[in-house]
């Protein structure tokens, strides 16, 4: 664990220089140990990849304070396990080419059939290593290396809501209409991010997360919308 | 009991001090870019620090009264009339139905502040109205203001008037020493790159608004690429590729990729908002404790600014 300071009213912490469950885990460990020594010192926190932004309020503590504090985290977070922590979510999916328009290309390209694509992607358990872009983007890691694929060229305009995407050793499902690089291969039914519900968002970074394939009328069953 | 928006302006955005606790879904804080004359305008209206007012970036925006009420309009020198008869900034007036409230174009600095007694009533998403056009939050239908917007707020036919001596009122300079704290990627920045950044004078590009200004000057070269994405405060200062700094504000995401040479003092930030492209920024290198001594006194500056009362209005 080191810390970094990051502005005048906030300290990040690095858990690790790579991508991975074991550090995922210490961002979840760091992130409900930094919650409890800084109480209500403590505004906001943004856990990522391998570290923790921690965000807290100048007027009422100084830095010294609170990394004092975080010292104090540091053997809880190191035994942190990997198998440990965040809930599991499953999230259907409809894999199609009506609704993933790069799902042929990318079989094609990875020299494997739709059915083996579809497999290698709902098969693996992700991670959600961190939350960003767009309120709601969940950024899942990681996907099997024979269906990683690079982002396109040019990025489309308009990827649909929920649309399922890969882009390296990434998946995501796209919370809202908005312009994107990743690859299509399908459609998730469930919303993503909704301000209106409670919780507005089905995950949270550190949670488990299984992609269950379904079929096209599930997919409508469930309010899904095709293009 | 409203004001109702007959011209937006160029950008006219409601706003209360801003959304936090919210990084964890990805949603960014919004709130006032100039929070120092955000605050004061709440302290003239004898309101609370997180009541709602409108930000108005440049100028042009116009309201009519359907309500009898206090207005106060603080930040840029944006000329003020009520009914074509200019008024002074950085003080409360009365305003009645029927009034029109007019702002002209900013001739000093670029974000203004329109308050009303008690704020305007709007419904809080995620904690607060903070308008995030981005993530289609907050204000009015997560937008900037458009002509025929009603904003509730209510009737009030006493109130304080309230002002600021002049002597006490901001300047927005055309240039500006932002104090940085170092840290987040700093140490690969070699000193060269480092001596650079701290002694070179930066421009404002045409490339600013709510989530960052954009600054123009030598290229400051990083050893490393990118970093696996990570937390961005407010006033963190990025390195892309190409060198040129981004101070991050507001608007900001929560998460990114590139190297960050530290984060600007908040207070800073939050000036430089004030300036327009073509402006002149230098940065300086502070201590986290010199950050803090700065926080506190700026604190309590505010919270004690004397305000003096006007005598009674006999305008009207």
């Amino acid at each position: 664990m080191q810390l970094s300071h990051a502005g005048d009213n906030a300290v990040i912490l690095y858990l690790g220089d790579s991508t991975s469950a074991a550090v995922a885990a210490r961002v979840q460990a760091a992130a409900a140990a930094a919650r409890q020594v800084l109480g209500a010192d403590l505004v906001d926190l943004v856990p990522s990849y391998a570290s923790l932004l921690i965000i807290y309020d100048a007027l009422r503590t100084d830095h010294m304070s609170v990394i004092q504090r975080l010292h104090g985290i540091q053997e809880e977070v190191a035994a942190a396990s990997a198998s440990e922590g965040g809930r599991e979510i499953l999230l259907p999916v409809y894999y199609s080419a009506e609704s993933g328009a790069d799902l042929e290309r990318l079989a094609q390209q990875c020299e494997l059939s739709v059915e083996e694509v579809i497999a290698l992607h709902s098969e693996t358990e992700y991670r959600v290593y961190a939350i960003g872009f767009a309120p709601g983007f969940a950024y899942l890691g990681e996907v099997d290396p024979r269906i990683a694929a690079p982002r396109l060229a040019t990025p489309r305009a308009k990827v649909p809501r929920g649309a399922v995407a890969i882009a390296d050793r990434q998946t995501a499902v796209y919370p809202a209409v908005s312009p994107g690089g990743w690859n299509l291969i399908g459609n998730c039914p469930q919303r993503m991010f909704d301000p209106d519900a409670n919780p507005s968002m089905p995950v949270a970074v550190g949670d488990r997360v299984r992609f269950e394939p379904i079929s096209r009328g599930r997919f409508l069953e469930l309010g899904g919308e095709l293009p | 009991m409203s004001l109702v928006v007959r011209q937006p302006g160029l950008l006219s955005l409601l706003q209360d001090s801003g959304r936090f606790g919210q990084h964890g879904i990805g949603l960014t804080t919004g709130g006032p870019l100039d929070r120092e004359a955000f605050e004061l305008c709440q302290r003239l209206l004898g309101n609370s620090a997180d009541c709602t007012a409108i930000e108005a970036s440049f100028g042009g925006l116009e309201l009519d009264a359907h309500t009898d009420t206090f207005i106060c309009l603080t930040g840029a020198t944006m000329p003020l009339a009520i009914n074509g008869r200019e008024r002074d900034l950085w003080t409360v007036h009365r305003v009645a139905v029927g009034d029109h409230i007019s702002l002209g174009y900013a001739s000093d600095g670029c974000r203004s502040y329109l308050g009303v007694a008690g704020g305007f009533s709007i419904a809080p998403q995620f904690g607060s109205t903070a308008t995030v056009v981005r993530e289609q939050l907050g204000g009015l239908r997560g937008d900037k203001l458009a002509p025929g917007d009603v904003l509730p707020c209510a009737r009030v036919t006493e109130h304080r008037r309230l002002h600021l001596p002049q002597d006490l009122r901001p300047h927005y300079q055309q240039q500006l020493t932002v104090r940085v704290i170092p840290g987040y990627q700093q140490q690969h920045f070699d000193r060269l790159e480092q001596r650079r950044f701290f002694s070179s004078a930066w421009t404002v590009s045409q490339r600013c608004d709510r989530m960052g200004y954009r600054l123009e000057g030598p290229a400051i070269r990083c050893e490393i690429e990118g970093i696996l994405s990570e937390g961005i405060c407010f006033g963190a200062i990025q390195i892309p590729a190409d060198g040129q700094p981004i101070v991050l504000l507001n608007d900001r995401q929560t998460i990114g990729g590139y190297p960050k040479m530290g984060a600007a003092l908040s207070l800073d930030a939050a000036r430089m908002t004030q300036l327009r492209p073509g402006s002149t920024v230098h940065f300086a290198a502070i201590s986290p404790h010199s950050a803090h001594n700065a926080l506190h006194l700026n604190h309590w500056r505010i919270q004690h600014m004397p305000l003096q009362e006007l005598p009674q209005e006999r305008d009207r």
